[in-house]
Order: C-alpha cells, then sequence, then structure tokens
C-alpha cells in the first residue's frame, strides 16, 4: 500500500557525481555554456521536443524590463496520464535538477529560479525544502555561488493547486503570477517576456537534469547516444499490461516491440505512447521508433493488453481532456466534449461511419485551431484508436458493450 | 460567522500576505494555505484576500473556481482522491472507487454529513506503475485493493479521534 520505488533499471544519472556538471560550466563562458547544450542536440524531455540551447540562446540574447530579473522555471507539473519519471528524478536526483537550473541561470544570466511542483506532489516539498537548504549552505546557491564574483542565484519551489493544463509552459506562468491556469498566446514567447514580463526560460526536470550530465561528461558523449534527430538517453515511465512497470532508462530511438521486450509486455495488443495526449500505436506497427523524428514522447508508455477494450480506454482520454480543458477557446472546451459525446454513441452502437468521419474532421479542426498543446493533441488518441480499431468500435450490441466493459 | 471569527481570519490573512508579499503573484499561495488550514476558501476570506491584494474580489473566485486543489465549498478533513486516469482505470480502480462509496456511504463529490470525508476523482497522481493509487490529503496510498479501502478509513477515523481528544484536552487545561 506504501509506495515503493519505480527504477527498474539502473540509470546513467547514478553515474553523474553532483557538483561536476556546475562545476564544469563555472569554468566556461555563458556562450560556452549554451554552446555545450546547443552541440549536445538536447531536445526538451517535456515532449515538445524544443531544442534546450537554442531556447537558451534566445533568453540570453533577451533584455530584462524595468529593473527586473530573469527567470529558469522548473517545470515539475508532470500530469500527462502514464508519466511518473518526474517524480523518481525529484525524490533520488534533486542535486541534479537543481544544478541544471542554476546552470540555466548562469548561461542566461538569471537571479531567480522557481520549482513549479505539482500539487499532487506536496509530499515531496520537505524533501526538496532540505536539498535547496543544503545547497545554500554548501555555497551551490545564493551569493557568488562556489566563489564565482556575481554569479546569484536562488531557488524557491511554488506549489501547482490541480491543473493538467498548467504544465504547459504559458499556463504555468499565469499561474505563478496568480492567474488561472488559462495559455497565453504565442508569441510573445516566455524566452522574451515570461513570467512577470521577464525574460525566463521553462525547462522539464528531466532536461535539467540531463543538462548537469552533459555539463559533466561533454557534449560529444551526450549526441553518440541515441539517433541523429534525438539524442542522448531518456526517462520512460511505463505502466499498463505488462510484468514489470516502472521507470526505465533507454537511448532515444529504441524500438516499440524492443521496449516491450524489455518490460516484460510482449504480445500486447497496443501500447499508447506520450501519455493521453500521444498516439496509440497498435500491434502491427510495433516496429516504429520512439523518438522525435517518429513517435515522439515525454516518456508516458502505456501497454494494452490483448483483452482490453479499447473505446473504453479512448473514452478514459476523452473523459481526461474535459475535465482538464481549461475552457479559453471554443475548440479545445467544445470538441473534447463532442468528441466524448460521440465515444458515448459508439458504446450504445448509434454511431454511423458518416458521424464518425465528421468526428475526425473535427479532430482535425481542434489540432489546427486550439489555442495550446493541450487542444491541439486531445483528439490524437481519439483519432489512433479510431482508425486502427474501428473493427471493434462499430456497431456495437448491447450485449458486446457488456462483455467489454 | 461570529464578529470574532471573522477577525481572526482577517488578522490571518493579513499576516499571510504580509509573508508571502502583497502582489498578484502571491494570491495562490495564500489561497492555497487558507485552504489547507480551513479546507476551503469562504466567500469572506476571498472579499478580504481581495481587499490585501487590491483586486478584485471575482479575480480571486475567479482563481480559486478554477484549480481542482482550491474550493469555494468547505470539503472533509480527510480529501480522498482517488486517481481516474487510465493507467489505474487498467489496475482495478472501478472496484475501488466502489467500495469507497459503499464505506462512507457517500458518492463522489460529496462530504460526508458529519465533514469527516470528502471523496474526489484526481487526474494522474504520477503513481501509474503502482495502480490503483489514491491521496487521503498529503498522503498516497497506492495498489489499494477494494478489502483494503476499510483499513485506510479506519486509519484517519484514529488520527481523527487523536485529535478530538487532544483538541478536548486542550479546551480542559
Amino acid at each position: 500500500m506504501q509506495p515503493t520505488s519505480s527504477k527498474k533499471t539502473p540509470l546513467t544519472f547514478d553515474t553523474i557525481a553532483p557538483g561536476q556538471g556546475l562545476a564544469a560550466a563555472l569554468k566556461k563562458s555563458r556562450a560556452d555554456i549554451i554552446g555545450e547544450v546547443a552541440a549536445s542536440n538536447l531536445k526538451g524531455r517535456g515532449g515538445a521536443g524544443f531544442p534546450t540551447g537554442t531556447k537558451w540562446n534566445l533568453a540570453a540574447a533577451a533584455v530584462v524590463r524595468d529593473g527586473g530579473a530573469k527567470y529558469v522555471v522548473c517545470n515539475a507539473d508532470e500530469g500527462e496520464p502514464g508519466t511518473f519519471k518526474d517524480r523518481v528524478l525529484l525524490l533520488d536526483y534533486a542535486d541534479l535538477v537543481f544544478e541544471g537550473m542554476t546552470i540555466a541561470a548562469r548561461a542566461i544570466g538569471a537571479t531567480k529560479g522557481i520549482l513549479y511542483l505539482r500539487g499532487e506532489y506536496v509530499y515531496m516539498r520537505p524533501h526538496l525544502e532540505a536539498v535547496l537548504a543544503r545547497r545554500r549552505t554548501d555555497g551551490q546557491l545564493g551569493t557568488d555561488i562556489l566563489g564565482t564574483a556575481g554569479f546569484t542565484f536562488d531557488i524557491e519551489i511554488r506549489m501547482g493547486a490541480g491543473a493538467y493544463v498548467c504544465g504547459e509552459e504559458t499556463a504555468l506562468i499565469e499561474s505563478l503570477e496568480g492567474h488561472r491556469g488559462e495559455p497565453r498566446n504565442r508569441p510573445p514567447f516566455p524566452v522574451n517576456t515570461g513570467f512577470l514580463g521577464q525574460p525566463t526560460v521553462v525547462n522539464n526536470v528531466e532536461t535539467l537534469a540531463s543538462v548537469s550530465a552533459i555539463l559533466a561528461r561533454g557534449a560529444a558523449w551526450f549526441k553518440a547516444i541515441g539517433t541523429e534527430k534525438s539524442a542522448g538517453f531518456k526517462l520512460f515511465s511505463v505502466s499498463g499490461d505488462c510484468g514489470a512497470p516502472g521507470v526505465y532508462e533507454f537511448p532515444l530511438g529504441i524500438s516499440v516491440a524492443e521496449l516491450l521486450d524489455k518490460v516484460g509486455g510482449a504480445g500486447a495488443k497496443a501500447v499508447q505512447i506520450g501519455g493521453a495526449s500521444g498516439t496509440c500505436v497498435p500491434a502491427a506497427e510495433f516496429g516504429r521508433r520512439i523518438a522525435f523524428e517518429d513517435v515522439a514522447t515525454g516518456g508516458s508508455v502505456i501497454v494494452f493488453g490483448q483483452g482490453r477494450d479499447m473505446l473504453h480506454v479512448a473514452k478514459n482520454f476523452m473523459e481526461f481532456f474535459v475535465e482538464e480543458s481549461c475552457g479559453q477557446c471554443t475548440p479545445c472546451r467544445a470538441g473534447n466534449a463532442k468528441l466524448l459525446e460521440g465515444i458515448e454513441m459508439l458504446e450504445r452502437g448509434a454511431c454511423s461511419s458518416a458521424y464518425l468521419q465528421e468526428l475526425l474532421a473535427l479532430c482535425e479542426t481542434m489540432q489546427l485551431a486550439s489555442k495550446c498543446g493541450l487542444g491541439q493533441s486531445s483528439p490524437n488518441a481519439f483519432v489512433s484508436i479510431m482508425t486502427h480499431f474501428q473493427d471493434e468500435i462499430l456497431g456495437r450490441t448491447a450485449a458486446v458493450q457488456r462483455a467489454r466493459t | 460567522m461570529l464578529v470574532s471569527q471573522q477577525q481572526k481570519l482577517q488578522d490571518e490573512i493579513r499576516s499571510l500576505a504580509g509573508r508571502h508579499g502583497r502582489t498578484r503573484a502571491a494570491l495562490v499561495p495564500i489561497l492555497q494555505e487558507l485552504q489547507e488550514r480551513y479546507a476551503s476558501v469562504s466567500d469572506f476570506a476571498m472579499q478580504v484576500v481581495a481587499d490585501e491584494l487590491g483586486i478584485h474580489p471575482a479575480e480571486v473566485y475567479g482563481v480559486v473556481s478554477f484549480y481542482a486543489f482550491l474550493h469555494h465549498q468547505p470539503r472533509g478533513r480527510f480529501q480522498i482522491r482517488l486517481c481516474q486516469t487510465i493507467s489505474c482505470d487498467l489496475a482495478g480502480k472501478a472496484r475501488v472507487a466502489r467500495q469507497l462509496e459503499n464505506e462512507l456511504g457517500i458518492r463522489f463529490g460529496e462530504t460526508t454529513p458529519d465533514g469527516r470525508f470528502s471523496l474526489e476523482w484526481a487526474s494522474c497522481l504520477g503513481m501509474c506503475d503502482q495502480g490503483p493509487a489514491l491521496l487521503v490529503n498529503d498522503r498516497v496510498y497506492t495498489r489499494v485493493s477494494p478489502e483494503q479501502v476499510h483499513r485506510i478509513i479506519d486509519d484517519c477515523r484514529k488520527v481523527f479521534g487523536a485529535h478530538a481528544a487532544q483538541a478536548a484536552h486542550a479546551a480542559q487545561a
């Protein structure tokens, strides 16, 4: 009943001594730190995959307004269904995460850091505060960090309050500013106009821990792992119908089949890659690779065994999005509700193919016209499940529906 | 609410605003502390917070109503939040949900008449490899089976009993 460790494989982060990356960074010029991160080809680990070096470069070049400061925000609002690798990182490797924030601060010239921790993870706060306190005592936070004159940076923890959409960086910033977590129009991007209108870098927990590793070991080492377009190792949160669910580390570019083999999920019916906002990959496509150039992911892998009803899976995802849509823009607010209604019609066996096609067209509208990533990606699972499993979904009778749930 | 209670709450909010700063960015942390202490943020509290930060009370209400962990209506002393997301669903959350309703005699979204328990759904708690998972206030329970539900609720009742006994002692002394 009490949580147990989720780690299933040794992690590269075990081999990175805390402090190494920051020490290496402080020997470099700001431009060289960013150069190193850019050369590693590290892309955002939250799932969107924006190049970290590019983001830092933009923030470094941005100008502070009205005597304010630049900010580094660690996005620890891990809310994507099926994702829990940040929980492991925050509990077991917090130093590497805070170190990554400190390196980012050095690189862009930030003086303030904020860890935005999701409300559901409030039980981790005492541990994280203790790590921060120790880092202050050790001179790794505060003024003239590790003897570097003029390098001042500190980190505070701010709690989320139970809103999935706040994982979107502009919604997260709205929340930090004391508003409803409604995403902003972009541009302007946070690197220019972020928290309190100041240049702000928002990076995922795993991205920041990876930065510490890259500075410690060098960009060439990191780049040699993974594929050309998707460099490095990645943590995967594996759950669902498999022998050994938990957190795994694999190089990017691993095929779905290889991954399933290693987690005891061989023979699965389908795998959801990337959480509720990701894609459902059917068995016929298990040769596909998990990488930014094929099936992109923030690390969530949910395995569905042969007996699972895919319409039930689609319904669970749509219920999630109806609940979590912030309601600000119409394609997302009304679209998700319409898709859920469609699923309920399918359950009753009362949906024509023509209407299903209309729903799929609506999905396209949502993907194109929604304001933020939530609405743009919420139809993904619906589309992939309806495309690959139409056979078991259309023409349900009451008896079929009962047998399947 | 009694005038003395109002005064106490007002003083508390002033001190919170003093600590977190009288800026809009302090709004959510202030509301979170009020939520923790009172299990809800009342109309009166919202008005005082608005006055302290120099914003309209409707703005405060807008924020309270947006976040799942801030409540306008009072919630139970123990808030039980069962994860409804896919991995916990596959792991059998439906039966745990049914048993929670049976043990507490309330449905999801409701609070027991004695104000001790409220039952809510949560979106992914990040315990997907150990589902079904639920939160009781800050505490996580994983791999919950229907037969364990009774024990979880019993644990809360014991804590509640201890608190009540302490409070009674304090009142006598």
